[in-house]
């Protein structure tokens, strides 16, 4: 691109050169010549800019600085939140690990960049970041304007309501609401959702409004409202900082969608299909039965599809032509596991969270994760 | 006959008596402060109940029915809530901060290095101590190796990247780790800055005076929270790609710079305070402009405005906090941020956590506090209104 910018700069110049004294028809030709070299030189400089930004990919410079610099939340549980050693722990977290696997081929190469909600997008714009996996809406606006692009989506969430059951015995469904105090976090979407709701169903409530979220959660547990609402993977969180948990339950209604899932900058495509595909090999895997643990003996599967899958096809490309070794899979599962099993260690029932599959379960158990097929 | 000839003159004075005992010991002290008036009787009834209702409680809660240790949130919750304490117990659950400690004094900083920060705080006390004390000899070298080495030293212990020391990116410091070097560079920048800028202020020479108004009157005109903000989202749009500033060093300079032009400002009311006759008494004796504020102004001034000093130094110690806004961690930050950990979310954790992150600010806001008023009394050579 530079060096076809370049030429025709060259070639005016000399051309220009030529002109002068000449008689004035010709005179006026140059300047309108030099116009243009003028306007070719900035042309071909600009071209050359956004080549040189453009020439090293975001794989390359991954590969050069050895690791994959992962955006996460400054601690949401569950999705990136750190352990007793400091490590950083959840989905979230977990999905770096596994692009780390499939470009490294080990997944401990990550190194996480907690962000707050306000510097999220500009650290990828920015190229602080090369992934941002932070529990981040996917929108039109933040895939358009922001220039940012989704991947997917590793976890559903919508706005849920949490209830005492105590002090709405009988209650199992957010249609039973009406009437009751609701406790909110003001200058959100979520008072803007509960609004619509209620107003959809012509059911009246009564809001409790809180400015922080520790003060939601205080109220909440001091009885001060009968109702708690927000994201509801958040809600189950807040459950087990209640005084008495048991106590409450998590309505089945969700009336919003959030769902929640990595990006990566514009205008790269490689590392987006490798950003994305890592998503969808954790969905083929669970599909196809390959754990962590069984990961090398399904290596000498009979079934072509998971030989395909794990790259043990002769003459395979899948991998090479994504821009990553062929047993990429392999890595990836034996790094995080499947994504059934990174769901269930990180928020189902091999966390304190115990948030069920629901609509995260694979399509062929009823939910709405689904991979393209690996071929 | 000879007892009437006695003199009535003592021979001896008379020994000191006991005073009586209604002015002295347990009993008057008791009805001097507490039951001198039916008011007085009514307020310390009131207080000693108020304090009998809670005192007791705040010590169960913390030391009596605390949890000390433990692997995970099962050791601080009840059963109905899904650990093993008996229903109804409420305690202070102190294992999340044991589990957590490495964390809230050093943040993540890698756990085969956190001998580096260790070493670095050994080597802060042995020479901040001595430089505490009156006593010890050898403040101008303990003050080099203070103010000059230490820093250096520090600076290649908890980087790394030379020395054989692996490179620590400051992105994975945190806690009192963060907070101490905040405010030590902060104070160690802003106490010499700000005194430079207040003698600029009150400068004859125009481009100096307007100089040190104009960076004072800025700086005190904006929220820190915009600058360490505005330092870490905008900056980087505008730097080329590839150019990145520290984080830390950002905070650093924001910070030292926000107290400086505060420091300025308390120096220069000292300033205020001393009389004409103490500048005209040092131009009479020849001193040049940098003698006279070295010999005779600044030892004054400096004295006069002790409170305000360590007014500022305690006031920048807790604002280091705001550094959260930059995802960067001081300790109520990597507090905060552990809560999230589902491994430890009970109803106690926040509590705990929180009062934990309270007292070892209150241990140096306190610390330092004492320390000046000690100063003050040492330095008080008959000023004393």
């Amino acid at each position: 691109m530079r060096g076809t910018g370049n030429g025709p700069g060259w070639e005016l110049r000399s051309r220009g050169k030529k002109d002068q004294g000449l008689p004035l028809e010709n005179r006026e030709k140059g300047l309108w010549v030099m116009k243009h070299i003028a306007i070719g030189i900035l042309g071909a400089a600009t071209l050359g800019l956004v080549a040189s930004a453009a020439s090293a990919t975001t794989l390359d410079t991954v590969k050069a600085k050895g690791f994959i610099q992962c955006g996460v939340s400054t601690g949401l549980a569950g999705f990136s939140a750190p352990d007793d050693k400091g490590d950083w722990q959840g989905i979230d977290a977990d999905f770096c690990r596994a692009v780390a696997a499939a470009v490294f081929g080990d997944g401990t190469k990550v190194k996480f960049t907690p962000l707050s909600a306000k510097e999220r997008f500009t650290a990828l714009q920015s190229g602080e970041i090369d992934i941002l996996s932070r529990n981040t809406t996917w929108t039109i606006n933040r895939d358009t304007a922001l220039g940012l692009n989704f991947i997917g989506v590793t976890y559903y969430d919508g706005q849920g309501f949490m209830i005492n059951a105590k002090k709405l015995p009988g209650v199992n469904s957010a249609l039973q609401l009406s009437g009751a105090a609701v406790c909110v976090q003001s200058g959100t979407t979520t008072e803007l959702n509960l609004a619509d709701y209620f107003k959809a169903n012509k059911m009246e409530y009564n809001p409790v409004v809180f400015e922080k979220l520790e003060e939601v959660n205080a109220a909440y547990d001091a009885g001060r409202c009968d109702v708690y609402t927000t994201d509801q993977s958040g809600l189950y969180g807040i459950r087990l900082t209640l005084g008495s948990p048991a106590d409450h339950v998590v309505l089945p209604e969700i009336i919003s969608k959030e769902p929640l899932g990595p990006a990566v900058r514009q205008g790269d495509d490689q590392w987006y299909h490798i950003v994305k595909w890592t998503y969808f090999a954790l969905l083929q895997a669970e599909e196809l039965g390959i754990t962590k643990a069984n990961v090398d003996e399904m290596k000498n599967s009979a079934s072509p599809e998971i030989k395909r899958v794990l790259g043990q096809e002769a003459d395979t490309k899948i991998g090479t032509d994504l821009g990553v070794s062929n047993d990429w899979v392999v890595n990836i599962v034996k790094a995080v596991g499947n994504y059934g099993e990174m769901f269930e260690r990180n928020v189902g029932s091999g966390s304190p969270l115990k948030i069920a599959r629901g609509i995260n379960a694979l399509w062929t158990k009823g939910g709405l994760q689904y991979a393209p097929p690996i071929r | 006959m000879q007892e009437h000839d006695m003199s009535w003159v003592r021979t001896e004075m008379v020994l000191a008596q006991p005073a009586p005992a209604g002015v002295t010991g347990f009993r008057a002290w008791v009805r001097k402060n507490l039951i001198a008036s039916a008011g007085d009787t009514i307020l310390t009834i009131v207080g000693i109940a108020l304090v009998a209702m809670i005192l007791p409680q705040i010590i169960n809660w913390a030391f009596i029915n605390a949890v000390w240790t433990g692997p995970d949130r099962t050791v601080c919750a009840t059963v109905a809530q899904g650990g093993v304490q008996p229903d109804g117990w409420t305690g202070a659950c102190w294992a999340f901060v044991n589990a957590k400690f490495g964390q809230f004094m050093v943040g993540r900083y890698p756990i085969e290095e956190r001998w580096r920060p260790i070493l670095v705080a050994i080597l802060f006390v042995a020479l901040l101590v001595p430089m505490l004390i009156p006593k010890v000899p050898r403040k101008g070298l303990n003050a080099i190796l203070l103010f000059f080495v230490l820093p250096i030293v520090a600076f290649i212990l908890l980087v790394g990247g030379m020395f054989g020391l692996p490179h620590v990116e400051t992105s994975l410091w945190g806690g009192l780790l963060v907070t101490l070097s905040l405010s030590f560079v902060g104070i160690a920048v802003s106490l010499p800055l700000g005194i430079v800028l207040a003698l600029g202020r009150r400068s004859k020479m125009p481009i100096i005076k307007t100089l040190c108004v104009v960076f004072i009157e800025t700086v005190r005109g904006i929220p820190l929270i915009t600058v360490l903000f505005f330092a870490s989202v905008m900056l980087p749009l505008f730097l080329p790609e590839g150019v990145s500033f520290d984080k830390f060093l950002r905070a650093l300079i924001g910070v030292s710079l926000f107290a400086a032009a505060y420091m300025a400002e308390v120096v220069r009311g000292g300033l205020q305070a001393i009389p004409k006759g103490q500048y005209e008494g040092a131009d009479s004796l020849g001193l040049g402009y940098w003698q006279k504020m070295y010999f005779i102004v600044m030892p004054q001034a400096l004295k006069l405005v002790i409170p305000g000093i360590v007014n500022t130094f305690i006031g920048m110690f807790k604002d280091t906090s705001l550094v959260i806004i930059i995802s960067m961690f001081d300790l109520l930050g990597i507090v905060k941020q552990n809560f999230s950990d589902p491994n430890w979310a009970t109803a106690q954790t926040a509590r705990s956590g929180l009062i934990f992150a309270a007292f070892v600010f209150w241990l140096f806001c306190f610390g330092m506090s004492r320390y000046s008023m000690y100063t003050e009394r040492r330095l008080d050579t008959g000023h004393k209104r």
